[in-house]
């Protein structure tokens, strides 16, 4: 991670995660129709750029989704499984977004 | 030392079922050779992306130079995605214009159709950021996704305002017997087309290919006697950006684009208006509509609007002609080849060799190769002999 844009940073992303809080806006979206290996059991899925409140973009999963996705959408984060490393590998966890609930 | 083109080579990009990397890379290297009249080179810059992940194989260089018959030549891959091929191009051009070698091949090779599916994707997704981008379910086309969806929203635009640029593709494909989708486009199928990543289509983005095309390069003062009329590199220049669209100020400028037009146009002495025809990185509409806003060919949202009139505007015979062979979207994307297939065109525009594509009176061509959405970009000008 590095950039003059960059106002995120590796360890503000694992204060954020551990915190449960952060919360955004959808500043763009797409529907993932051709996964990657790993990734086919749940496509199609929702891929986002969120806008956090903090400053900052990051790239993650839009989940619990129920109807249309908007760009300006009000999003939180949540901690959820990625992926799995093959048939007997690891669980991989880390962050998606679902729509905010207030 | 001025860098001169002295020989030109490529083969059809295709699925290219019954040949290995090897094989196709020794034919266009061989094609080169053949038209520069020569049987070895002090060099050998080798533009691959994904054969570590596509065919278990590193270490080309060596690989290559030994089916040339180079043996014991400095040779080696140069890797940024699917810049590969730029930047091997401009590590062929240093080499020449220094002065440390006195010839060179650059060689840009990919063979994709060894995997199919989500596993070519995953092994593609290594020119992605791991932790911040693959782990999260992204592709290449996902992103790009990402971004066509915010500049249609910030610019209040709608998918058939991007069709002429696949339209253009795919009619110079069509004339094109080195493409690898030669099909014209029906006029209102763009829009129709099956979603990949929306808004990012089927008929939107570059098909992988199996290809390889090479360049020999030699420094000008001896290049007047290998060839009657060489092609002259004037401009080469890399510049890059974050490699993630997350950490871009702001992910609609694409930085590297204009950095390294810039660089290369001051190199040349030349202006934009000065440049005849380009090959772009055409791998999704909206790189193209991005690149020509930050070439400066547009302002800030409007570089869709060279889409217009079906493409007629950007057609060999338009006002600024673009992919005149089909760019990646119709000649087909063989990674990290596609660099130098830019390259063997601009060479055969600037010879009077396009054939049925051929741009009139072309004097300069300037081509874009690209890594990620802008993240590695390698420019060059091509400029044809004085008379």
């Amino acid at each position: 991670m590095s950039g003059e844009g960059a106002k995120w940073t590796a360890s503000a992303n694992q204060a954020i995660v551990g915190s449960q809080l952060a919360r955004g806006t959808v500043y763009s979206y797409t529907q993932v129709q051709e996964p990657a290996a790993g990734f086919e059991a749940q496509a199609p899925f929702h891929l986002a750029l969120v806008e956090l409140d903090q400053g900052g973009l990051i790239t993650a999963q839009l989940t619990d989704i129920d109807g249309e996705v908007a760009i300006g959408d009000r999003v939180e984060l949540v901690t959820r499984k990625l992926t799995t490393d093959g048939d007997r590998g690891m669980i991989i966890y880390g962050y998606k977004f679902r729509p905010a609930m207030q | 030392m001025g860098v001169s083109i002295v020989g030109a080579g490529m083969i059809p990009v295709r699925e290219h079922w019954s040949s290995g990397l090897v094989e196709l890379a020794v034919e266009a290297g061989e094609i080169a050779l053949r038209e520069a009249d020569l049987t070895r080179v002090d060099a050998l810059y080798v533009g691959n992306a994904y054969g570590a992940t596509f065919n278990r194989q590193s270490q080309l260089g060596s690989l290559l130079a030994g089916s040339l018959g180079f043996h014991g030549a400095e040779a080696y891959t140069c890797e940024a995605g699917d810049a590969s091929g730029g930047v091997a191009l401009r590590t062929g051009y240093l080499a020449v214009a220094s002065g440390a070698v006195r010839s060179a091949m650059v060689l840009g090779v990919e063979k994709a159709t060894d995997i199919v599916g989500a596993a070519r994707l995953s092994a593609r997704n290594v020119s992605l950021d791991a932790d911040y981008e693959s782990i999260n379910g992204a592709t290449l086309t996902a992103m790009a996704g990402l971004l066509m969806r915010r500049y249609m929203h910030e610019f209040g635009l709608e998918l058939a305002q991007f069709e002429g640029f696949s339209l253009n593709a795919h009619n110079n494909g069509s004339r094109n017997q080195f493409a690898m989708y030669r099909n014209k486009l029906r006029r209102g199928a763009f829009t129709k087309a099956p979603m990949i990543a929306d808004p990012v289509s089927l008929f939107d983005t570059a098909p992988d290919g199996d290809g390889a095309a090479a360049v020999v390069l030699v420094n000008s003062e001896v290049a007047a006697d290998l060839a009657p009329t060489p092609v002259t590199i004037t401009g080469s220049a890399i510049a890059t950006d974050s490699l993630t669209l997350q950490d871009r100020a702001d992910p609609l400028y694409l930085k590297a684009v204009a950095e390294s037009t810039d660089r290369c146009l001051e190199q040349a002495r030349l202006e934009l208006v000065d440049l005849d025809a380009l090959e772009l990185h055409d791998a999704y509409t909206i790189l193209t509509a991005l690149s020509l806003e930050a070439m400066g060919f547009s302002e800030r949202g409007h570089g869709w609007a060279w889409s217009g009139d079906a493409g007629a505007r950007i057609a060999p015979d338009g006002e600024l002609p673009i992919g005149t062979f089909g760019g990646l979207k119709s000649r087909g994307n063989p990674g990290g080849a596609s660099g130098i297939y830019q390259a063997v065109e601009a060479v055969r525009q600037l010879t009077g060799q396009a054939g049925d594509n051929q741009v009139q009176a072309a004097r300069h061509i300037l081509t874009q190769s690209i890594g990620g959405l802008g993240a590695t970009v390698a420019s060059h000008i091509f400029s044809a002999p004085a008379d």
